[in-house]
């Protein structure tokens, strides 16, 4: 590895936004050939750093070489993308009513006669270019109905049609299943290795950087802490340079499940927003001290479900009962005050009001109490705002002010103000949705913690996730769900994660030998 | 029935649409783009207001579409620097303009001619009309098809211009991208807002242009609030035609049937009541874009 030359080189680079630096010194060199990742939490200064090298932003300080020209002044995505840098960005930067070909060649499209575009040379250029770098796709197909993966592939071969033999992906798998990662995956290996492509990946998935990468840089606030070749490092200690402390992914179990039977859904079903059936008839119960986890592939029923539990939308069928009192017709005010708090899956439109202060996303639900509310009347400024900044501080909410809107946190404290908030009601029933998705691992590790106190302290625990290791973490009993049916049901520690998924597609349990 | 339904509804039919036609074809390129043009009514009376003014002051009628032209592309390029640059509300802009357009004809009606309401006169140079003779070998319609003005002609080809542009060349991409991907295009290295600027531009003009088809092409003169709606009409016939130039350019003749035919009831209906078939017919429109959209939102299911 030593002996490859720099393809990219960052020289004491700075970048200062107003009130955040968020590039501080970074000197860094890419080696041509070389998959490198660049890990970090979120806000760490990863994406900034790439942004500066694609031209999308100027750093304040420091310079940056690409194959040995200085880039300067006046540098932009067209001027990187000359010098032979193509970025994937996160979200995609498709037209989705274009053909795969028309997409492929926006803003490059070569010309019949001056003026008209050429579809057939642009069609035998995609085709061709599909072939040397094993990337097939159908130049003719729509784009917007092209599954994730292939909407990166076509990203993908946007920027080696531009010539690009430094590919920056940003959170390239953060959309993809499992096997389209693993596509994916193959891929870089194969155009690294075949076509001396440098990768620079930036990601905050571990797991990722050990499979693919040669070496690793990582960030932390602004700065870079460290490189190290993949090989002489292993997730634990990466983790540990990410945060600044050892993160310690141990047992937070204690005790085992109660009896009692607090949540209890029978034969429920409800539609989902267009009339359709969305739950069929699920059944379920969920224990005091005991987390139930709903593992299923997004939309099958889960959001339905859980706002059916909270009285959010009406159920078709079947009943709600908690402690045994029926609540499936009741408001979710009034579920609430039987003691449940929800965390729901949209977090900027359900979970908070993006608009209001955090403060106020801090206080709702509890305003109507004494201390908040003169004569139920008069809104009790200074004691909400202690209130918040108490919460704040237990919970860690890293907020530029209390007093700014909800929509200005980032989307780990964002989670982290609704874990307080729901948290801070004492219920002894939550139904948990999606609690860390896009956060990163940190807060993460916090949100773990402070679900499995709640749960050691008897709480009744419905946990919806997309993310199989935290349901397998967390978990005492895990169900799978599979279009609005629970289709399997085991204990924890009964299954792995291989086993679970053929449930998570619509196999049903006592059915296995034919399948 | 006779009466009613003979060439001369047809030819009526052609004359009402073609202002509607021009105007739509402008809101078409502002919608790809992305920019909800309600503004264009108050543009097509000021572009009848201006086409007047320089027919009549160079006694010249491409004197008077060049002015009418002139002032389009500046009020195309007002709303795209109100819109775009600026970033305030469409919608209040457009009004904004709409009423501005009002005012400042009537405004400039008296100041500039002296008169109230409208202004005619022998020194207004009409539109040409043009004659096609191989048009007029077509069957039945033949003597409808030809001897009509210049900008009728111009909106028959501005429909198939426009499809080209937008469908088959890589200027008509980027046109469409910038409404509907503009992160896309900018990360392809292009400018969306060139290209909004290009579509809000070239709707000012086309919105002008119907004025100058109400005012010198249709009649020869300019009366108060001349547009009489049909800017909004025409941003109505976008939404039917779901943004399709043929399709917009059938929604905005059967406006124009409509209209024509309203004008020929007028002797068995009173005329209060035939005056709102064009109206009408714009609700009706739109109820029927929302129960297609629910069918296929169902089918697509």
């Amino acid at each position: 590895m030593q002996d490859l030359p720099p393809i990219v080189q960052f020289s004491h680079v700075s970048m200062q936004y107003p009130g955040v630096l968020a590039n501080d010194d970074v000197s860094l060199t890419i080696r041509k050939g070389e998959v490198f990742a660049l890990v970090g939490e979120n806000g760490a200064g990863k994406s900034t750093l790439m942004n500066l090298l694609y031209g999308l932003q100027k750093p304040t300080l420091g310079t940056i070489h690409i194959k040995g020209t200085a880039t300067t002044a006046r540098h932009d995505p067209q001027r990187a993308m000359a010098m032979g840098v193509g970025m994937v960005h996160q979200h995609f930067k498709l037209v989705p009513s274009f053909t795969v070909a028309q997409n492929i060649a926006l803003g490059m499209e070569p010309k019949r006669r001056g003026f008209f575009y050429d579809q057939r040379r642009v069609n035998r250029e995609v085709l061709a270019l599909g072939e040397r770098f094993g990337l097939a796709v159908n130049p003719r197909d729509v784009v917007g109905e092209l599954s994730v993966g292939l909407q990166q592939r076509v990203e993908i071969l946007k920027a080696l049609r531009r010539g690009a033999d430094v590919l920056i992906l940003d959170e390239p798998t953060a959309v993809l299943t499992p096997s389209e990662t693993d596509e994916l995956f193959t891929v870089i290996r194969r155009i690294v290795a075949e076509q001396g492509m440098t990768v620079i990946l930036i990601t905050h998935k571990l797991g990722e950087v050990m499979q693919l990468s040669d070496r690793v840089g990582v960030m932390r606030r602004g700065k870079l802490i460290g490189v190290v070749d993949t090989s002489a490092t292993d997730e634990r200690k990466l983790a540990a340079m990410m945060v600044g402390r050892d993160v310690i992914f141990d047992e937070l179990r204690t005790g085992e499940p109660g009896e009692q039977a607090v949540l209890t859904v029978q034969n429920l079903s409800a539609a989902d927003d267009r009339g359709l059936p969305a739950v069929r008839g699920i059944s379920l119960t969920v224990h005091a001290g005991e987390i139930v986890g709903v593992c299923g592939v997004e939309g099958n029923g889960q959001t339905e479900l859980t706002e059916c539990i909270m009285g959010m939308r009406l159920q078709t069928a079947g009943t709600v009962t908690i402690n045994g009192g029926e609540v499936s017709r009741l408001d979710p005010r009034a579920i609430r005050a039987m003691g449940v708090s929800w965390i729901p899956d949209d977090r900027l439109r359900t979970g908070l009001s993006a608009k209001a202060t955090v403060t106020e996303n801090l206080l709702v639900g509890k305003q109507r109490r004494a201390e908040f509310s003169g004569f139920h009347i008069h809104y009790q400024k200074k004691a909400a705002r202690s209130y918040a900044q108490k919460l704040a501080d237990a919970f860690d909410i890293r907020a530029g002010g209390l007093d700014l809107p909800a929509e200005s946190l980032s989307g780990g404290n964002m989670q982290k103000a609704i874990v307080a908030r729901e948290f801070s009601f004492d219920s002894p029933v939550l139904v948990i949705s999606q609690p860390t998705r896009g956060v990163d691992i940190g807060a993460i590790e916090f949100i773990h913690e402070k679900i499995m106190e709640k749960r050691n302290a008897g709480c009744a625990i419905l946990l919806v996730s997309a993310d199989l290791d935290e349901l397998f973490r967390l978990s005492d009993t895990l169900v799978t769900i599979y279009e609005g049916r629970i289709t399997a049901r085991f204990a924890a520690g009964e299954i792995d994660k291989q086993g679970i998924s053929y449930y998570m597609t619509g196999g049903r349990q006592g059915e296995e030998a034919q399948a | 029935m006779s009466e009613i339904f003979n060439l001369l509804l047809f030819q009526n039919t052609l004359r009402t649409a073609t202002p509607v036609v021009l105007c739509a074809m402008g809101c078409l390129l502002s919608d790809q783009v992305g920019i909800m043009n309600i503004g264009v009514d108050g543009m097509m009376l000021m572009g009848a207001f201006f086409a007047v003014l320089g027919s009549y002051l160079f006694g010249s009628w491409a004197m008077g579409l060049l002015f009418a032209a002139g002032i389009g592309v500046l009020l195309g390029l007002f709303y795209y620097v109100f819109s775009i640059k600026f970033k305030s509300d469409e919608f209040i802009i457009g009004v904004a303009l709409n009423i501005l357009a009002g005012g400042l004809t009537v405004f400039l009606l008296r100041t500039l001619f002296g008169v109230k309401g409208s202004f005619s006169g022998p020194g207004i140079v009409p539109l040409p009309t043009i004659r096609i003779p191989w048009l007029e070998g077509v069957p039945v319609l033949g003597a409808v098809l030809s001897g009509n003005t210049l900008l009728v002609y111009v909106s028959w080809l501005l429909v198939l211009g426009i499809w080209v542009l937008l469908y088959k060349t890589p200027l008509g991409f980027h046109l469409r991208a910038s409404g509907e991907a503009p992160e896309a295009l900018r990360a392809s290295g292009r400018s969306p807002e060139r290209m909004k600027r290009l579509a809000s531009v070239l709707c000012g003009l086309l919105a002008a242009l119907s004025g100058a088809h109400l005012s010198l092409g249709y009649l020869t003169m300019f009366s108060e609030n001349m547009s009489a709606s049909r800017g909004f009409v025409a941003v109505a016939c976008v939404i039917f035609g779901a943004s399709n130039p043929p399709r917009v350019f059938l929604a905005a003749l059967l406006f124009g049937f409509i209209d024509a035919l309203g004008l020929r009831l007028q002797r068995y209906i009173p005329s209060d009541l035939t005056s709102m078939a064009p109206y009408v017919i714009t609700v009706a429109m739109m109820v029927v874009v929302v129960l297609l959209r629910r069918k296929k939102q169902r089918s697509t299911l």
